[in-house]
């Protein structure tokens, strides 16, 4: 896929491979296959969140995931959504990695129903373990710099801090520890849930996140298609303006028209 | 093992007997699945792939069947 980059050259790497979109987007909750990957299509991304699940074994022919949006293009990341223990994470993988045939995953063990909150415990035990099994877990964790420090020294190859409970369309809710974890990590750090609306995405970015995954602020907009390009259109305008460096802030005006040669 | 040359095994968390002696992949086959768009798992171990012409189904064999589909 040819992708277009906002700044020439402007890449970010995970586990060794380079992409060019930041958006990662989510598959669930779409009304129709061919909407979701129409919604994927505008985003422009190149990183796609799957979930594992049991083939139906009373209907073997319906639709498959994979017959809309073409493995060989977009790169599948299977996740652990919906795993509430390590123990189940890991089955969930392993049956993943032989699915897919590669070894880079998106880990997430939750620790409760109501607030999908990550059990950070479970998280780094699975966490540990996967790496041990060779597999390249990127991780959804709590916005807790220590937590996303930790899940770095057990292997963990990008650190997925919530923005906001999963689902939830709150928009990122601690700036400041989402900054920490940005700048205490060596590995890439993506927000992953929380996202509402496009400023919110822009906002991850201006605060130096080398992206974002979101799935709900797309599939249950009005019009799907058209907030994944707005989503795009966000993504691309937070990284520029944290690379362009913004202006410093000050407690009053300074105008913009010189003061010389006013009449 | 019974007269009519069959096995049982749960799939899925169902009960199904199945012909005597097949291979996984012919399980995988004869549900209407193509075994290189699965994944499966026997009794907790995740079968490779290329393996599962050869792995013979036995009776009382507990299997998990699983695809991608669409999540978050």
């Amino acid at each position: 896929m040819n992708v277009q980059s906002p700044v020439q050259g402007d890449t970010w790497t995970v586990a060794g491979r380079t992409f060019t979109s930041r958006l990662i987007v989510g598959t669930g909750k779409y009304k129709s296959l061919e909407e979701n990957a129409a919604a994927v299509t505008a985003s422009g991304a190149e990183i796609v969140t799957v979930a594992v699940r049991r083939v139906n074994v009373s209907n073997p022919n319906e639709p498959m995931l994979t017959d809309f949006i073409d493995p060989k293009k977009i790169t599948y990341l299977p996740n652990t959504a919906g795993c509430f223990t390590a123990d189940d994470a890991i089955r969930t993988l392993r049956l993943a990695r032989e699915a897919g045939g590669w070894n880079l995953v998106k880990l997430e063990v939750l620790g409760e129903a109501k607030t999908l909150y990550p059990d950070m415990r479970e998280t780094l035990r699975a966490t540990e373990v996967l790496v041990n099994e060779g597999f390249e877990p990127m991780v959804y964790c709590v916005d807790d710099p220590i937590a996303a420090k930790q899940l770095e020294e057990a292997g963990a190859v990008a650190i997925m801090p919530l923005g906001a409970p999963i689902g939830s369309g709150l928009g990122i809710q601690n700036r400041v520890t989402i900054r920490l974890i940005v700048e205490g990590a060596k590995v890439p750090v993506l927000v992953d849930a929380g996202v509402g609306t496009a400023s919110d995405a822009a906002e991850a970015m201006e605060l130096g996140c080398d992206g974002v995954l979101m799935n709900t602020a797309i599939a249950e907009a009005k019009e799907p298609v058209m907030m994944a390009r707005a989503m795009k259109a966000a993504v691309e305008a937070g990284r520029l303006a944290y690379l362009a460096g913004r202006m410093q802030k000050r407690r009053y005006a300074d105008p913009s028209s010189p003061l010389a040669g006013l009449i | 093992m019974t007269v009519d040359h069959t096995v049982q095994v749960r799939i899925n968390g169902e009960h199904r007997r199945v012909a005597e002696g097949i291979s996984i992949s012919e399980l995988v086959s004869e549900l209407g699945f193509d075994p290189v768009r699965v994944a499966v798992e026997r009794n907790l171990e995740v079968v490779p792939r290329s393996t599962l012409g050869d792995a013979k189904v036995e009776d009382g064999d507990d299997f998990e069947i699983v695809r991608f589909v669409g999540g978050g």
